[in-house]
Formats: C-alpha cells, sequence, structure tokens
C-alpha cells in the first residue's frame, strides 16, 4: 500500500464549552480522491480548517509524508502542499482571472530599480493551465465574474495544482453548481487525481460523491463513522449515517427514494 | 509546466469540450473592448465639461494659459486627495477625516514654525510624521475593532478639526497663524511644496510670443505665468506612482485582493491587515502634502481648512469609475474625475455664472458619470 500524502489522527477541536470535533481520524493516498461526507452541522467545515491551518486542532495528530507537523496558519498549510478551495471564497469576482490565479503569488520582473508585475508570463501561464483544465478563456484579462460557478471553481483548482499543491481540499465545490457544471468540476477533480494528487472533496451530495470518490468518510456530529472503499458501500448506506439514523430511511421510503 | 516547450495559440483540442467556442459567448470588438474600461465614464464626463465650456467661457481667457493655470492649480488639489482616497477606496476603506487632516497638518506646520520658531523644513517633516502615524491609527482602528472606517474616520473627522481649533486657539489666540512666507524664504523643503518649476520655459514661451508679458507693475517684462507650481508637479508624481502601484505591481494586486473580498485574499497569503493600514497612511500623506502646498502659496495656515474636502475627494474617485463598497476603481478615472471639479468649479466662475450654480452641476455630472459606471463595471465584471 502507498503511503499517505497527509493523515490526521483523532482530531478533536473544542470552542469553549462547544465540542466541533470529538475525534476525526482521515488519512489521503496520493491519486486518490476521498470523499468527506456530512450533514450541515457535522464538523466537516471546522475539519477541513484543521487541515487548511485555519484552526488549531485542540488534540490530535497531523502527519503529513509521516512527519508530524503543526500548521500556525494557512500559509503554513500552503507551503506544506495542502490546499483548499472554498466554496464561496475562492475567487474574486471584480479582478481577472490573471490577478486571481496569480493572487498572493504575483511573478513579477525588473524594470530598472521598480519590480512590475509581469503580466505576458502571467497570463500565458494562466491560458495554458486553463486550457489544460477544458477551459478556453476569451482573454485573461477578464473578471473572474463574467465566469460561470463551475468555471470559477476550475480556476481554483487550477490555481492550487499550478503552485504545487499535493493534496487538495475542496469545500462542496458542486453544492451551488448546475447539472452540466457539476458534470465539468467532476471531470476536473478526475483530471487532477490523475497527476498524483490526493483529492479531498467534501460534499452532502451522495451522487456526486459515488461519482468520482475512492474512499468515503462519513463525519457525523464530530466523530467519523468508518472509512469505506468504492464498491464496499451503497449509496443508501452512506445517505443512512450521514443522517445518522433511520428517520431519513424512512423519509425515502415515503419520498420514492428521491433524497 | 513546460517551459521550455513553445507556446502555440492553437493548443491541439485533446477532448471534445476542450477549446471548442462557446457559442453562448459574444465576440467583443477591438473598438468595444478599448471602450470598456473603468474610466470611461471619466472621460465622457471631462470632454462633456469641456466641450461645454469651450462654448461657453471661450472669450473669457479661461483657455489662455493664466486661465489654464487656475483651474489647473484647483483641479491638481482634488487630484491630490482624490489619488489618497482612491487606493484606500479599492482596498475596501474610506477615510473621512481627510478634510481636518488638511486643517490639522497646516496648523502644526504654522505653529511650529512661526510661533516656535523651528525650521520651517523641521516642521513640514514633523506634519507629515505625525499625519502619517494618525493615518496608521486609523488603520489600526479599523482593523482591530472590525468597525467600519466610514463610523473610525468621522470620529477623527471631530477629534483633528476639534484638536486643530483649540491648538490654534490655545497658543496664538486666533484661528489664523500667518507669517509662514517670511520664515519660509530660502527653505530647502518648504520650496518642494510652495515653488514653481520650468520658469525659463516660461521665458523663452513669451520671448517667442506665444504666451503674454506683463506690461506694467513690477514685474514688467515678466512673463505672466512664472512657471509650473510644484502643487501641479505633486499631483502628476502622485497620479503617476499610485498608477503604476495599482496595475502594475504585486502590491497592486494586493490592493484590488483587500477590497475584493478581504477573507478571500487572507486564505492566499495576501497581508490584507498591512495593506489597509499602509493605505490609510497613504490617504493621511496625500493630505498632509494638499496641507503643505496651501500653507506655503496662502503663507498662512487656519484651523477651518479643508472643510468637506474628504467628500469632494471621494466623489472625484466615484466620478472615476470605483465602487463604493471597494475592489474595483482607478488612478487615471479618479484624476479625471478630479480634473472635472476643478473645471466645473473654476469655469462656472469664468463663465459669469451665479457661484451656487456649481452645486447643482457638479450633483448633475456625478450622477450621470455614476450611472454610466455602474452599466461599464456590470458589462466588465459579470454583476448582475
Amino acid at each position: 500500500m502507498t503511503k499517505p500524502l497527509i493523515e490526521l489522527i483523532d482530531i478533536q477541536k473544542h470552542f469553549g464549552p462547544v465540542i466541533a470535533l470529538a475525534g476525526v481520524s482521515v488519512s489521503v493516498l496520493p491519486g486518490e480522491c476521498h470523499c468527506l461526507l456530512g450533514d450541515n452541522g457535522a464538523g466537516k467545515s471546522t475539519f477541513i480548517k484543521t487541515m487548511s491551518g485555519v484552526h488549531k486542532p485542540t488534540k490530535g495528530k497531523i502527519l503529513i509524508d509521516g512527519e508530524e507537523v503543526t500548521f500556525s496558519s494557512p500559509r503554513d498549510a500552503m507551503e506544506a502542499g495542502v490546499a483548499t478551495v472554498y466554496q464561496d471564497l475562492a475567487m474574486i469576482p471584480l479582478m481577472s482571472v490573471t490577478r486571481n490565479f496569480w493572487m498572493g503569488r504575483e511573478p513579477v520582473r525588473k524594470f530598472g530599480p521598480l519590480q512590475l508585475f509581469d503580466f505576458d508570463r502571467a497570463n500565458a501561464v494562466t491560458l495554458e493551465e486553463m486550457a489544460k483544465m477544458g477551459i478556453r478563456l476569451r482573454s485573461p484579462d477578464q473578471a473572474v465574474g463574467t465566469l460561470s460557478g463551475g468555471e470559477r471553481q476550475t480556476v481554483a483548482i487550477a490555481r492550487a495544482v499550478y503552485f504545487g499543491a499535493k493534496v487538495l481540499i475542496l469545500d462542496e465545490p458542486t453544492s451551488a453548481l448546475g447539472v452540466r457544471q457539476t458534470a465539468n468540476v467532476l471531470a476536473t477533480i478526475d483530471k487532477v487525481r490523475k497527476n498524483g494528487i490526493g483529492i479531498v472533496f467534501i460534499t452532502h451530495n451522495v451522487r456526486h460523491a459515488m461519482a468520482v470518490g475512492d474512499r468515503f468518510t462519513v463525519l457525523n456530529r464530530g466523530r467519523t463513522l468508518g472509512t469505506a472503499k468504492r464498491g464496499e458501500i451503497q449509496p443508501e448506506e452512506l445517505q443512512d449515517m450521514m443522517a445518522g439514523g433511520q428517520e431519513l430511511a424512512a423519509l425515502e421510503g415515503s419520498l420514492g427514494g428521491t433524497v | 509546466m513546460s517551459e521550455s516547450t513553445p507556446r502555440s495559440q492553437t493548443v491541439a483540442p485533446t477532448g471534445p469540450a476542450n477549446l471548442v467556442k462557446d457559442e453562448r459567448v459574444k465576440e467583443m470588438s477591438a473598438w468595444r473592448k478599448s471602450l470598456v474600461r473603468p474610466e470611461l465614464g471619466a472621460i465622457c464626463g471631462t470632454i462633456l465639461v469641456f466641450s461645454f465650456f469651450l462654448i461657453i467661457a471661450r472669450g473669457t481667457g479661461m483657455f489662455a494659459p493664466q486661465g489654464i493655470l487656475n483651474w489647473g492649480v484647483v483641479s491638481a488639489q482634488f487630484a491630490i486627495i482624490a489619488v489618497g482616497a482612491c487606493l484606500l477606496m479599492i482596498a475596501g476603506e474610506f477615510d473621512l477625516s481627510v478634510g481636518s487632516m488638511i486643517g490639522f497638518s497646516g496648523v502644526v506646520i504654522a505653529l511650529m514654525s512661526v510661533t516656535w520658531g523651528y525650521p520651517v523644513w523641521f516642521a513640514i517633516i514633523v506634519a507629515f510624521a505625525i499625519a502619517v502615524a494618525i493615518g496608521a491609527l486609523n488603520g489600526y482602528l479599523v482593523i482591530k475593532t472590525g468597525l467600519p472606517s466610514f463610523i473610525v474616520t468621522l470620529a477623527f473627522l471631530y477629534v483633528l478639526r476639534g484638536l486643530t481649533i483649540y491648538g490654534s486657539i490655545a497658543t496664538t489666540r486666533q484661528t489664523i497663524i500667518g507669517g509662514v512666507s517670511e520664515v519660509a524664504a530660502g527653505d530647502p523643503i518648504a520650496w518642494l511644496f510652495g515653488g514653481k518649476i520650468l520658469g525659463f520655459l516660461f521665458v523663452w514661451l513669451a520671448d517667442i510670443g506665444l504666451i503674454g508679458k506683463f506690461v506694467a507693475g513690477p514685474r514688467a517684462g515678466q512673463p505672466v505665468i512664472e512657471g509650473v507650481p510644484m502643487l501641479i508637479v505633486w499631483a502628476l508624481v502622485l497620479i503617476a506612482f499610485a498608477h503604476i502601484l495599482l496595475t502594475r505591481t504585486r502590491f497592486g494586486n494586493w490592493i484590488f485582493a483587500s477590497g475584493g473580498d478581504a477573507q478571500a485574499a487572507r486564505y492566499v497569503g495576501v497581508p490584507v491587515n498591512r495593506v489597509k493600514i499602509l493605505m490609510f497612511m497613504f490617504s493621511a500623506f496625500c493630505a498632509t502634502v494638499f496641507a503643505t502646498c496651501q500653507v506655503m502659496e496662502f503663507g498662512s495656515a487656519a484651523a477651518d481648512r479643508g472643510l468637506l474636502k474628504e467628500f469632494e475627494a471621494i466623489i472625484s474617485v466615484v466620478i472615476g469609475g470605483a465602487l463604493l463598497t471597494g475592489g474595483y476603481g482607478s488612478v487615471i478615472g479618479a484624476a479625471l474625475g478630479a480634473l472635472i471639479f476643478g473645471v466645473v468649479q473654476q469655469g462656472l466662475f469664468f463663465a459669469g455664472v451665479e457661484s451656487s450654480l456649481f452645486r447643482v452641476f457638479l450633483g448633475v455630472i456625478l450622477l450621470m458619470a455614476v450611472i454610466l459606471n455602474t452599466y461599464i463595471r456590470r458589462m466588465i465584471t459579470g454583476e448582475r
């Protein structure tokens, strides 16, 4: 078995008297898409924020390539190769695709004593990386606001991959998207996975998870209910585990299996 | 990333969806693309205002050298504070204390140099240091408390104005402190704010008859324009500096990002707090440049100087196409906004129009420019 890129062992996170995470363990292998499922309030957001350096765990260990690490900021996590694409905070709509793509890591070239933003190089790389993801930009100067939701997620994913992410955390990338855009994002996930990058795909949509996932971990009330491999588990079981009981199964019966 | 392989414009499609032209995206013509820019509203406004005054104030000397100098200086004053307000607004914050800061810095210079007898250069440096420190305090309070900068700087609008009047009256028993010109004569730094450059050029222009000379009085034989006031030089330098900083540097990208979405910017490692505090300091710096030029020009400081300047700066910036909520705007647009402001204010005076109509005219231009800007911005950014 290959070594995991990142391993989180028995992570706990308490906010004052509130126990947001009560012991969560997840590992991500190179080239796999690890789906993290959970209903609202299950602790998904807290968990990924812990993973990406926003929160410090109250208890538990984070291992990267087998070495224990502590992240004191998102910057630390990024430098260790853990990149996060947030659902609605991925891109700034008023800014151009290039400006967004390079935000925080702008390439510069010397112009006399000045250090100028190297737009020629930045635009070329942006176009090329977007083309790799199958998106044709009218121009790298076009504002991100003119792109569709799926394209925005793709720009964010392309950015993370270009800047050397080994582990890519996607926070509900499909939850606000239409059918076709969802398909595009899932296809992008597949492309990225083939480059050996480990993906953590957070969602509460079992069908989206089943479409690309290699392993599935369900979070419920701050705990992991176990990890299953593809083919070992049925969508209905995942759905039940997310709901944390049999209520939904009953409801599902009366709704004719549409939930 | 394969840097070595030559990039070709026609990448071979690797899949059916790859690089196929999207039939639902209209191609924009180059002409339209070049028009659709944040400054378009301000450019239209500038053309409109100039056409208007070329017609109604043609014979009044408004477009003679002295007339141009007249509205040029007024526009430059607006431009200096608009540049500071522009970068700060793009970074997502306001500074309502600009006007009070102008009064404050001016009184600091006059008090130190005239009343307390320090050299003028020292007084100017101290005024800049205090102003920039207050700008930093503004920024620090906004960042630390998370309050809207509107409120924090509104507090400083009152605090600084009150301190200025109190300080002036407590030390000199009046609100106007004169005599700066006398102590500033020959000062190495004062000249940077009150001097004039390119005097030889105007002597030459007068000699070849392009501009007039004084025919009588103590300055008979000298050209009617002594030189370009340093105020205008400051305005041009600040505009060029801020424009390059904003559009051509890494830091400029951080300014846009901080105002566009501070949280998203923080997640990718942009030092948002530092950017915002620096922009508050820059705004205070610009206000002090304005104050120093004014003190050197008038030879005096007054505690009530700079009243309402914060709003004039913000109006110039908004005419220039910036978004009030941050993340979008243009320094060139703000500079054109300042030009419109100056030309309208002085033009109505030249044309002999009742000066109270200035506000009517300005209000109408503001409204028109903002409507046009909103429309352009939606086209550029895809906002709905």
